[in-house]
Protein backbone atom coordinates (compact mmCIF):
# COMPACT_ATOMS: atom_id res chain seq x y z
CA UNK A 1 0.00 0.00 0.00
CA UNK A 2 2.82 2.30 0.76
CA UNK A 3 3.38 2.55 -3.13
CA UNK A 4 0.13 3.69 -3.89
CA UNK A 5 0.60 7.03 -1.29
CA UNK A 6 3.45 7.05 -3.94
CA UNK A 7 0.96 7.20 -6.71
CA UNK A 8 -1.03 9.78 -5.28
CA UNK A 9 1.99 11.94 -5.55
CA UNK A 10 2.84 11.20 -9.30
CA UNK A 11 5.01 13.30 -10.71
CA UNK A 12 8.06 13.63 -9.09
CA UNK A 13 11.71 12.85 -9.35
CA UNK A 14 13.85 15.83 -10.81
CA UNK A 15 14.95 15.91 -13.88
CA UNK A 16 12.38 14.34 -15.56
CA UNK A 17 13.78 12.00 -18.09
CA UNK A 18 13.27 8.44 -19.95
CA UNK A 19 13.61 7.07 -16.25
CA UNK A 20 10.67 8.74 -15.45
CA UNK A 21 8.40 6.75 -17.13
CA UNK A 22 9.63 3.53 -15.73
CA UNK A 23 6.94 1.24 -14.06
CA UNK A 24 6.20 1.38 -10.53
CA UNK A 25 4.97 -1.88 -8.75
CA UNK A 26 1.71 -1.41 -6.92
CA UNK A 27 2.35 -3.43 -3.66
CA UNK A 28 6.09 -3.94 -3.74
CA UNK A 29 5.91 -5.09 -0.34
CA UNK A 30 4.62 -8.18 -2.04
CA UNK A 31 8.04 -9.29 -3.32
CA UNK A 32 9.64 -9.39 -7.16
CA UNK A 33 7.02 -11.74 -7.96
CA UNK A 34 4.08 -9.44 -7.87
CA UNK A 35 6.07 -6.41 -9.94
CA UNK A 36 3.96 -7.20 -12.92
CA UNK A 37 0.99 -5.10 -11.30
CA UNK A 38 2.06 -1.68 -11.88
CA UNK A 39 0.35 1.39 -12.33
CA UNK A 40 0.11 1.47 -16.12
CA UNK A 41 -1.25 -2.41 -16.51
CA UNK A 42 -4.11 -1.23 -13.54
CA UNK A 43 -4.76 1.67 -15.56
CA UNK A 44 -5.08 -0.12 -18.89
CA UNK A 45 -7.68 -2.63 -16.90
CA UNK A 46 -9.45 0.12 -15.22
CA UNK A 47 -9.64 1.90 -19.09
CA UNK A 48 -11.50 -1.07 -20.38
CA UNK A 49 -13.75 -1.84 -17.35
CA UNK A 50 -14.85 1.85 -17.87
CA UNK A 51 -14.94 1.56 -21.76
CA UNK A 52 -17.27 -1.34 -21.71
CA UNK A 53 -19.35 -0.45 -18.94
CA UNK A 54 -19.80 3.22 -20.69
CA UNK A 55 -21.06 2.08 -23.50
CA UNK A 56 -23.03 -1.17 -22.29
CA UNK A 57 -25.07 1.94 -19.71
CA UNK A 58 -25.21 3.90 -22.68
CA UNK A 59 -27.00 1.24 -24.64
CA UNK A 60 -29.76 0.14 -22.54
CA UNK A 61 -33.49 0.81 -22.11
CA UNK A 62 -33.53 3.19 -25.15
CA UNK A 63 -36.13 4.64 -26.19
CA UNK A 64 -37.71 6.53 -29.49
CA UNK A 65 -37.66 9.69 -27.96
CA UNK A 66 -34.27 9.93 -26.19
CA UNK A 67 -33.66 11.19 -22.56
CA UNK A 68 -30.41 12.77 -21.31
CA UNK A 69 -28.58 9.64 -21.17
CA UNK A 70 -29.51 8.19 -24.13
CA UNK A 71 -28.60 11.66 -25.99
CA UNK A 72 -25.60 12.18 -24.92
CA UNK A 73 -24.85 8.94 -25.69
CA UNK A 74 -26.16 8.85 -29.21
CA UNK A 75 -23.93 12.41 -29.47
CA UNK A 76 -20.21 10.53 -29.05
CA UNK A 77 -21.94 7.43 -30.76
CA UNK A 78 -22.43 9.57 -34.05
CA UNK A 79 -19.54 11.70 -33.62
CA UNK A 80 -17.15 7.58 -34.67
CA UNK A 81 -20.20 6.65 -36.42
CA UNK A 82 -20.62 9.94 -38.89
CA UNK A 83 -17.51 11.26 -39.65
CA UNK A 84 -15.34 8.52 -39.09
CA UNK A 85 -16.90 5.10 -40.25
CA UNK A 86 -19.75 5.98 -42.50
CA UNK A 87 -17.79 8.84 -44.39
CA UNK A 88 -14.39 6.76 -44.98
CA UNK A 89 -15.86 3.23 -45.26
CA UNK A 90 -19.06 3.86 -47.03
CA UNK A 91 -21.78 1.39 -47.46
CA UNK A 92 -20.48 -1.30 -45.61
CA UNK A 93 -19.19 0.63 -42.39
CA UNK A 94 -21.31 -1.32 -40.36
CA UNK A 95 -18.72 -4.47 -39.71
CA UNK A 96 -15.86 -2.18 -38.83
CA UNK A 97 -17.71 0.67 -36.21
CA UNK A 98 -17.83 -2.36 -33.17
CA UNK A 99 -13.82 -2.00 -33.38
CA UNK A 100 -13.93 1.55 -34.82
CA UNK A 101 -15.68 2.64 -31.63
CA UNK A 102 -14.05 0.50 -29.25
CA UNK A 103 -10.65 1.59 -30.49
CA UNK A 104 -11.43 5.58 -30.32
CA UNK A 105 -12.65 5.19 -26.46
CA UNK A 106 -9.92 3.16 -25.55
CA UNK A 107 -7.06 5.35 -26.53
CA UNK A 108 -9.27 8.28 -25.77
CA UNK A 109 -9.67 7.36 -21.69
CA UNK A 110 -6.32 6.02 -21.56
CA UNK A 111 -4.90 9.23 -23.15
CA UNK A 112 -6.63 11.32 -20.48
CA UNK A 113 -5.33 9.40 -18.01
CA UNK A 114 -2.09 11.54 -18.24
CA UNK A 115 -3.95 14.16 -16.98
CA UNK A 116 -6.29 12.84 -14.75
CA UNK A 117 -5.51 13.14 -10.63
CA UNK A 118 -4.75 9.51 -9.45
CA UNK A 119 -2.92 8.55 -12.18
CA UNK A 120 -0.93 11.16 -14.39
CA UNK A 121 0.19 8.65 -16.83
CA UNK A 122 -0.54 7.94 -20.20
CA UNK A 123 -0.41 4.39 -20.46
CA UNK A 124 0.39 4.76 -24.54
CA UNK A 125 3.99 6.26 -23.34
CA UNK A 126 4.91 2.52 -22.84
CA UNK A 127 5.19 0.95 -26.01
CA UNK A 128 4.11 -1.96 -25.12
CA UNK A 129 0.66 -1.26 -25.31
CA UNK A 130 0.77 1.02 -28.67
CA UNK A 131 2.21 -2.11 -30.71
CA UNK A 132 -0.84 -4.37 -29.38
CA UNK A 133 -3.30 -1.74 -30.96
CA UNK A 134 -1.47 -1.52 -34.14
CA UNK A 135 -1.35 -5.21 -34.61
CA UNK A 136 -5.08 -5.70 -33.82
CA UNK A 137 -5.77 -2.34 -36.29
CA UNK A 138 -2.90 -4.56 -38.98
CA UNK A 139 -4.83 -8.15 -38.29
CA UNK A 140 -8.16 -6.43 -39.40
CA UNK A 141 -7.37 -4.22 -42.48
CA UNK A 142 -5.46 -7.32 -43.95
CA UNK A 143 -7.94 -9.74 -43.07
CA UNK A 144 -10.77 -7.44 -44.13
CA UNK A 145 -8.85 -7.61 -47.44
CA UNK A 146 -8.15 -11.43 -47.47
CA UNK A 147 -12.03 -12.22 -46.36
CA UNK A 148 -12.98 -10.82 -49.72
CA UNK A 149 -10.40 -11.30 -51.68
CA UNK A 150 -8.67 -14.09 -51.47
CA UNK A 151 -5.21 -14.43 -50.33
CA UNK A 152 -3.13 -14.01 -53.63
CA UNK A 153 -5.27 -11.68 -55.00
CA UNK A 154 -5.61 -9.26 -52.28
CA UNK A 155 -1.39 -9.25 -52.13
CA UNK A 156 -1.87 -8.52 -55.83
CA UNK A 157 -4.02 -5.87 -55.38
CA UNK A 158 -2.34 -3.79 -52.47
CA UNK A 159 1.25 -4.21 -54.19
CA UNK A 160 0.72 -3.33 -57.63
CA UNK A 161 -1.42 -0.57 -58.46
CA UNK A 162 -3.36 -0.66 -61.81
CA UNK A 163 -1.79 0.64 -64.78
CA UNK A 164 1.88 0.22 -63.71
CA UNK A 165 3.74 -1.14 -66.85
CA UNK A 166 5.50 -4.52 -66.58
CA UNK A 167 8.98 -2.93 -66.46
CA UNK A 168 8.66 -1.08 -63.44
CA UNK A 169 7.23 -4.38 -61.48
CA UNK A 170 10.29 -5.16 -59.62
CA UNK A 171 10.62 -1.87 -57.98
CA UNK A 172 6.84 -0.76 -57.51
CA UNK A 173 6.38 -4.38 -55.68
CA UNK A 174 8.52 -4.13 -53.09
CA UNK A 175 7.81 -0.57 -52.07
CA UNK A 176 4.76 -1.25 -52.09
CA UNK A 177 4.83 -4.32 -49.89
CA UNK A 178 7.16 -1.98 -47.55
CA UNK A 179 4.56 0.59 -47.59
CA UNK A 180 1.50 -1.18 -47.12
CA UNK A 181 2.36 -4.26 -44.49
CA UNK A 182 5.69 -2.64 -42.79
CA UNK A 183 5.29 1.05 -43.15
CA UNK A 184 1.66 1.04 -42.02
CA UNK A 185 1.80 -0.67 -38.54
CA UNK A 186 4.49 0.75 -37.41
CA UNK A 187 3.69 4.49 -38.14
CA UNK A 188 0.21 4.37 -36.72
CA UNK A 189 1.95 2.57 -33.55
CA UNK A 190 5.09 5.08 -33.33
CA UNK A 191 3.12 8.24 -34.13
CA UNK A 192 0.35 7.56 -31.11
CA UNK A 193 3.39 6.57 -28.56
CA UNK A 194 5.73 9.86 -29.95
CA UNK A 195 2.74 12.32 -29.51
CA UNK A 196 1.94 10.92 -26.10
CA UNK A 197 5.41 10.20 -24.51
CA UNK A 198 6.79 13.71 -25.51
CA UNK A 199 4.11 15.58 -24.52
CA UNK A 200 4.54 13.55 -21.02
CA UNK A 201 8.09 14.87 -21.28
CA UNK A 202 7.24 18.22 -21.74
CA UNK A 203 4.38 18.67 -18.62
CA UNK A 204 7.40 17.22 -16.42
CA UNK A 205 9.63 19.87 -17.42
CA UNK A 206 6.83 22.25 -16.92
CA UNK A 207 5.83 21.07 -13.43
CA UNK A 208 9.11 19.13 -11.75
CA UNK A 209 11.16 22.51 -13.27
CA UNK A 210 8.80 24.85 -11.80
CA UNK A 211 8.21 23.06 -8.52
CA UNK A 212 12.57 23.04 -7.80
CA UNK A 213 12.53 26.68 -8.98
CA UNK A 214 9.82 27.93 -6.59
CA UNK A 215 12.06 25.64 -3.95
CA UNK A 216 15.18 27.72 -5.41
CA UNK A 217 15.17 30.25 -2.92
CA UNK A 218 15.89 33.27 -5.14
CA UNK A 219 13.40 35.69 -6.10
CA UNK A 220 13.80 35.81 -9.47
CA UNK A 221 14.15 32.03 -9.16
CA UNK A 222 11.15 32.15 -7.43
CA UNK A 223 8.87 34.31 -9.73
CA UNK A 224 10.19 32.05 -13.06
CA UNK A 225 9.16 29.15 -11.06
CA UNK A 226 5.51 30.16 -10.67
CA UNK A 227 5.17 31.60 -14.00
CA UNK A 228 6.03 27.67 -15.40
CA UNK A 229 3.55 26.28 -13.34
CA UNK A 230 0.95 28.80 -14.23
CA UNK A 231 2.00 28.26 -17.41
CA UNK A 232 1.83 24.57 -17.39
CA UNK A 233 -1.78 24.77 -17.43
CA UNK A 234 -2.27 26.00 -20.53
CA UNK A 235 0.48 22.43 -21.52
CA UNK A 236 -2.09 20.37 -19.81
CA UNK A 237 -4.60 21.66 -22.06
CA UNK A 238 -2.67 21.36 -25.15
CA UNK A 239 -2.23 17.52 -23.64
CA UNK A 240 -6.06 17.19 -23.59
CA UNK A 241 -6.20 18.27 -27.27
CA UNK A 242 -3.16 16.05 -28.33
CA UNK A 243 -4.57 13.35 -26.66
CA UNK A 244 -8.06 13.48 -28.48
CA UNK A 245 -6.61 13.88 -31.59
CA UNK A 246 -4.63 10.98 -31.44
CA UNK A 247 -7.20 9.13 -30.68
CA UNK A 248 -9.42 10.42 -33.64
CA UNK A 249 -5.95 10.17 -35.96
CA UNK A 250 -5.85 6.34 -35.39
CA UNK A 251 -9.13 5.45 -35.97
CA UNK A 252 -9.42 7.70 -38.94
CA UNK A 253 -6.22 6.70 -40.52
CA UNK A 254 -7.52 2.26 -39.29
CA UNK A 255 -10.59 2.85 -41.15
CA UNK A 256 -8.74 4.30 -44.16
CA UNK A 257 -6.72 1.64 -44.38
CA UNK A 258 -9.51 -1.03 -43.95
CA UNK A 259 -11.45 1.05 -46.92
CA UNK A 260 -8.11 1.13 -49.30
CA UNK A 261 -7.91 -2.40 -48.65
CA UNK A 262 -11.60 -3.54 -49.28
CA UNK A 263 -11.99 -0.76 -51.85
CA UNK A 264 -13.19 -1.55 -55.73
CA UNK A 265 -11.21 -1.37 -58.83
CA UNK A 266 -12.89 1.24 -60.89
CA UNK B 1 21.57 24.76 -4.43
CA UNK B 2 19.67 23.76 -7.53
CA UNK B 3 20.52 20.80 -8.83
CA UNK B 4 20.91 22.26 -12.02
CA UNK B 5 24.34 20.96 -14.24
CA UNK B 6 25.66 24.72 -15.44
CA UNK B 7 26.79 22.63 -18.43
CA UNK B 8 24.11 21.69 -21.59
CA UNK B 9 24.39 18.00 -22.50
CA UNK B 10 22.80 17.88 -26.21
CA UNK B 11 23.44 14.94 -28.75
CA UNK B 12 23.71 15.17 -32.60
CA UNK B 13 20.79 13.35 -32.93
CA UNK B 14 18.29 15.92 -31.65
CA UNK B 15 19.91 18.65 -33.72
CA UNK B 16 19.22 16.09 -36.54
CA UNK B 17 15.42 15.12 -35.75
CA UNK B 18 15.17 18.53 -35.84
CA UNK B 19 16.31 19.70 -39.39
CA UNK B 20 14.15 15.85 -40.13
CA UNK B 21 10.99 18.13 -38.87
CA UNK B 22 11.04 20.90 -41.33
CA UNK B 23 9.87 18.81 -44.56
CA UNK B 24 6.83 16.85 -42.91
CA UNK B 25 5.54 20.04 -41.38
CA UNK B 26 5.65 21.95 -44.65
CA UNK B 27 4.00 18.83 -46.38
CA UNK B 28 1.49 18.17 -43.83
CA UNK B 29 0.29 22.07 -43.72
CA UNK B 30 0.30 21.77 -47.71
CA UNK B 31 -2.06 18.32 -47.77
CA UNK B 32 -4.67 20.36 -45.46
CA UNK B 33 -4.46 24.05 -46.41
CA UNK B 34 -5.52 22.48 -50.26
CA UNK B 35 -8.37 20.75 -48.38
CA UNK B 36 -9.24 24.06 -46.78
CA UNK B 37 -9.11 25.90 -50.53
CA UNK B 38 -11.07 22.83 -52.30
CA UNK B 39 -13.96 22.95 -49.80
CA UNK B 40 -14.22 26.83 -50.27
CA UNK B 41 -14.55 26.42 -53.86
CA UNK B 42 -16.74 23.44 -53.32
CA UNK B 43 -17.80 22.73 -50.14
CA UNK B 44 -19.97 19.22 -50.96
CA UNK B 45 -16.79 17.77 -52.37
CA UNK B 46 -15.05 17.96 -48.38
CA UNK B 47 -15.93 14.21 -47.79
CA UNK B 48 -13.74 12.97 -50.73
CA UNK B 49 -10.88 15.08 -50.41
CA UNK B 50 -10.66 14.67 -46.38
CA UNK B 51 -10.60 10.95 -47.40
CA UNK B 52 -7.41 11.26 -49.80
CA UNK B 53 -6.11 14.04 -47.75
CA UNK B 54 -6.03 11.58 -44.77
CA UNK B 55 -4.03 8.93 -47.32
CA UNK B 56 -1.39 11.73 -48.05
CA UNK B 57 -1.35 12.85 -44.30
CA UNK B 58 -0.15 9.18 -42.92
CA UNK B 59 2.82 8.99 -45.87
CA UNK B 60 3.79 12.30 -44.92
CA UNK B 61 4.08 11.76 -41.69
CA UNK B 62 6.05 8.52 -42.05
CA UNK B 63 9.31 10.58 -42.62
CA UNK B 64 8.83 12.58 -39.56
CA UNK B 65 8.09 9.34 -37.46
CA UNK B 66 10.59 7.73 -38.85
CA UNK B 67 13.04 11.09 -37.89
CA UNK B 68 12.03 10.65 -34.29
CA UNK B 69 12.46 6.79 -34.07
CA UNK B 70 16.10 6.84 -35.69
CA UNK B 71 16.71 9.93 -33.33
CA UNK B 72 16.54 7.59 -30.02
CA UNK B 73 17.33 3.92 -31.81
CA UNK B 74 20.42 5.24 -32.98
CA UNK B 75 23.86 5.97 -30.72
Amino acid sequence: MSAMIGLLIPLEGFPPGVQSFDSKPLFPELGPSWYWVNNHLVQAVIATVLVIGFWLWMARGQKVVPGKRQFLGELAYNLVRNSIARDILGHDYRKFLPYLLALFSFILVNNLFGEFFLFMFPTFSKIGYVWGLALCSWILYNGAGIYKYGLFTYLRKATLPEGVPVPLWPLIIPLEFLSNFIVRPVTLALRLFANLFAGHLVILVFVLGGTVLLESGQLGLIAAGGMSLIFSFAIFALELFVGFLQAYIFTVLTAQYVSSAVAEEH
Amino acid sequence: MLPLAPVLNGSLNMIGYGLATLGPGLGVAWIFSSVINGTARQPEARGAMLSTAWIGFAVVEALAIIGIALAFVIQ
